[in-house]
């Protein structure tokens, strides 16, 4: 079907025809690849510049609009090879790269004056002990001041900044110590210097700014670099939506741009996407991303859908409109309203530490100050005794300590699958006691699969799969995951709502429903298996095959259940599904407190009640119905194959099929606290030591130092440990793939290898794929919901 | 010691320089794809025989 393809939501528009799309693409890994792209775009007429950012994987090209389009550009990157998917730039990355650009200005000015004013310093200090004379001193010491003043007034602005901002609202965090210590210092040596006297603290005020400069920039890296992939995430699984227009002619369109009163074209086996009501065509939908419930429910015109469902039988047409009064959505939403304002900010350690700290530290220096002017001394020597504390106390330390093993943790989460949405996700993740799971999606895979248990013929379920190739039904694609071969028979024809056929070995072969492949509607395996599942039926040669499908278990579900038991956390399941479905999965995972059919406000009511009991709940789940309760609870996690609203709502999203991720992110998380606190505890030794030492006038500039480099280093030193205990853990994972049931080595097929960066796994991922490119569309049109992700950017 | 008057600065304005010369660096976006770097010196189809 010849079909436009419009992506103008994607490109930037320049002046003269001159337009810019930037596209997240696949499979990039070498220098080949970067010249064969380059090159074969730079070939193509009206094609300006083609430039890939190997970093963050991405493409952007500047082109002429009257020669090229970006569809067209789209194809031509197909051509050489690849995959390349339009990316809407956000907001937050832009922020985001602007703001690590200053940190860098900051951190190089901050680098420089350090530098040079230590140069000067150490000559300070050896003169002092041997023979310099006061005029070269005091010149020392305003040329240190010369480079010192100004840098510090540039580099300090991060900390100035937050800390006004802070003071403000009246509140107390870490940067105003920062700033209070900085200023003073600054002040008092400026002051010294004017006096000729032996001490200044340039080198302290600055290297302080550098060190702490570091670890801002460092937490800021990690969270860019978070963003930048959940940015290539959303685009790889960005869904596309066939939009009928006004003359019945069919454009693709990304579903992001769809807008209300679009009316859109849904085929069997896509998934729906955007809110709206059916305008004809009647089908079957199966909505378990939106309510959890497994089995497909019945539509005809005029009933409201949801974005997330995949049509299952018939195409539909569907006008798009925004959540009316009473629908689901809109019930939604209200509760996530309500569990927003009713989350208590949780106070992250560092303020906390923070808020102790701070007026410890500036009621010591007064006490200090005022203690010298009691025991005699000049009201000079006290105040630059007591500012002396503070600069010793300035919590260098303090501040490194909680951002350097985020930092750590962060990354070992990344690769360990789970990309954290914000930092303080590791501190409320260490404190969980129960974890709360969805079923569908959630200890269950997204995508239904063949049921093991019915002996069938290999043989026969060889030849059924390959069939299923040729089916957009989502049965089908279940099916057709297990073919080994994967060539679709030539000559296959499916008839909507029935099944396909093909002519295999001279005989015709029959894949669908009973009564399309002549069987009687019930039989001895169906009844076998349960309610829970469909069944798909073969017919070919004489052999008739019953092949059930149905929600499968992720296969490390078992043991990542298991280990989180043995960690002492509870769990429960908590599921929109019928009691039926839910009880023998939560039997199978040993779980005895689980709840089916519960609604959105149920869910939200258990997590209250929980945590009313003081519990705090990891809430982990997928369904637009989990959203609230995602919103709700302590801490959240969600599969990346969520409905869109509900991963907006979760602290982290993890990758691939397994369950496993949930458990690494509490045990990191678990260790990180740890580090956490030992490093704070570090850093009040250090205070303990130095504060006397400080307080009773005999701190140099060189002791503050030596005092204030050396707890600083400790303290990154002991924050990296987080990153080699997970990789040794690593190695001797206690609940590792050497126990995982067979069944699942099976069914592994999809499953990413571990050890690879979340980029590889994510391109493996995504291979199996479609492209809103026409003929891609028609060939792996039924893969399409292997993949269960609705990204509504719009929304 | 007067010889400080004239090393002091030039060592100030050597440091600067190259202050500088990584803010311009910085500014025209060479670190913004140090792994695409890293691997674009290996082709070398920019040679001509």
């Amino acid at each position: 079907m010849a079909e436009t393809l419009d992506l103008s939501m994607f490109v930037e528009r320049g002046a003269a025809g001159a337009a810019r799309m930037t596209l997240a693409v696949e499979g990039v890994h070498c220098a080949g690849c970067i010249r064969k792209i380059e090159n074969g775009l730079a070939k193509l007429p009206g094609v300006i510049d083609a430039r890939i950012n190997f970093t963050q994987r991405r493409l952007a090209v500047d082109w002429r609009d009257n020669e090229i389009d970006a569809a067209g550009i789209i194809k031509a990157v197909e051509d050489i090879g690849y995959h390349a998917h339009p990316f809407a730039p956000e907001r937050l990355e832009a922020d985001d790269s602007a703001q690590a650009k200053w940190l860098m200005k900051c951190l190089a000015v901050a680098g420089f004056a350090a530098m040079n004013v230590m140069l000067l310093s150490i000559s300070v200090w050896a003169g002092n002990a041997s023979d310099m004379t006061q005029e070269t001193r005091d010149l020392f010491h305003w040329l240190s001041a010369l480079i010192a003043l100004p840098a510090a007034a540039y580099a300090g602005q991060p900390f100035f900044r937050s800390a006004l901002r802070a003071l403000r609202a009246r509140q107390l965090n870490m940067d105003v110590p920062i700033s209070l210590g900085v200023v003073l210092a600054l002040a008092l040596s400026v002051f010294e210097t004017a006096t000729h006297a032996a001490h200044a603290y340039f080198d302290s005020a600055i290297m302080l700014l550098f060190f702490l400069l570091c670890g801002r920039y460092l937490d800021l890296a990690m969270r860019r670099k978070t963003r930048l992939f959940a940015g290539n995430l959303a685009s790889l699984k960005a869904e596309f939506a066939h939009r009928l227009d006004a003359s019945g002619e069919l454009t693709q369109v990304p579903a992001a741009a769809l807008r209300p009163g679009d009316r859109v074209l849904v085929r069997p086996g896509e998934r729906i996407p955007a809110d709206g009501a059916v305008l004809g065509g009647s089908s079957e939908i199966d909505e378990s991303l939106v309510t959890g419930e497994t089995v497909p429910r019945a539509v005809a015109a005029g009933t409201t859908v949801y974005a997330g469902s995949i049509n299952v039988s018939a195409a539909l047409t569907m006008r798009v409109s925004a959540a009316g009064a009473g629908t689901l959505v809109e019930e939604v939403e209200r509760l996530l309203d309500k569990a927003i304002t009713a989350k208590s900010q949780t106070v992250r350690l560092a303020d906390r530490a923070a808020r102790f700290y701070a007026p410890v530290v500036h009621t010591t220096a007064a006490l200090t100050a005022v203690g010298w002017l009691l025991a005699g001394a000049s009201l000079h020597d006290a105040i630059v005794i007591a500012i002396a504390v503070l600069i010793i106390t300035c919590p260098c330390a303090l501040a490194l300590a909680i951002p350097a093993v985020q930092v750590v943790a962060a990354g070992s989460l990344f690769r360990a699958g789970v990309i954290l949405n914000g930092g303080n996700a590791i501190e409320r993740l260490a404190e969980v006691d129960t974890v709360v799971f969805d079923k569908t999606g959630t200890l269950t895979l997204p995508d239904p699969r063949v049921d093991e248990g019915l002996e069938i013929d290999p043989e026969v379920l060889e030849r059924a799969a390959r069939l299923a190739l040729s089916s957009r039904h989502p049965l089908a694609a279940a099916l057709a995951r297990r073919a080994r071969e994967r060539i679709a028979y030539p000559g296959a024809i499916e008839e909507p709502g029935q099944g396909v056929r093909a002519v295999i070995d001279g005989e015709e072969a029959r894949l669908g429903s009973a009564s399309f492949c002549g069987l009687a509607a019930a039989d001895e395996a169906a009844a076998a298996r349960g309610s829970d599942a469909s069944f798909i039926r073969f017919a070919h040669a004489g052999k008739t095959a019953t092949i059930a499908i149905r929600q499968a278990l992720r296969p490390d579900a078992g043991a990542v259940t298991e280990a989180l038991m043995v960690r002492g956390l509870r769990l429960i399941v908590l599921s929109g599904d019928r009691p039926t479905a839910v009880a023998p999965m939560a039997n199978q995972l040993g779980i005895d407190d689980w709840r089916a059919g519960l609604k959105p406000a149920e869910k939200i009511a258990v997590i209250e009640h929980l945590q009313s009991q003081g519990r705090r709940v990891l809430m982990v789940g997928d369904g637009l119905n989990d959203a609230p309760a995602l919103a709700a609870a302590h801490v959240s996690l969600s599969p990346v194959s969520a409905a869109h609203l509900t991963q907006a709502h979760a602290d982290a999203l993890f990758l691939g099929e397994l369950l496993k991720p949930v458990e690494r992110a509490v045990t990191v998380a678990r260790q990180a606290r740890a580090l956490m606190k030992q490093n704070l505890a570090l850093a009040v030794i250090y205070n303990a030591l130095a504060v006397p030492i400080a307080m009773a006038g005999l701190v140099t500039p060189l002791i503050a130092a030596v005092a204030m480099s050396g707890s600083s280093l400790i303290v990154t030193l002991n924050a990296l440990r987080a990153r080699l205990e997970v990789t040794a853990n690593h190695h001797l994972s206690p609940a590792g793939r050497g126990r995982l049931p067979s069944a699942a080595r099976k069914s592994s097929e999809g499953e990413p290898p571990s050890r690879k960066s979340p980029l590889t796994r994510l391109a493996a991922e995504a291979a199996r794929r479609p492209l809103p490119t026409g003929e891609r569309w028609e060939v792996t049109g039924q893969q399409n919901d292997q993949t269960r992700l609705v990204r509504d950017a719009s929304s | 010691m007067n010889v400080l008057l004239y090393l002091v600065p030039m060592a100030l304005l050597l440091g600067l320089t190259g202050l500088v010369a990584f803010l311009w660096s910085l500014k025209s976006g060479q670190y913004d794809d140090l792994d695409g770097a890293a691997v674009r010196i290996l082709p070398d189809d920019d040679i001509e025989n």
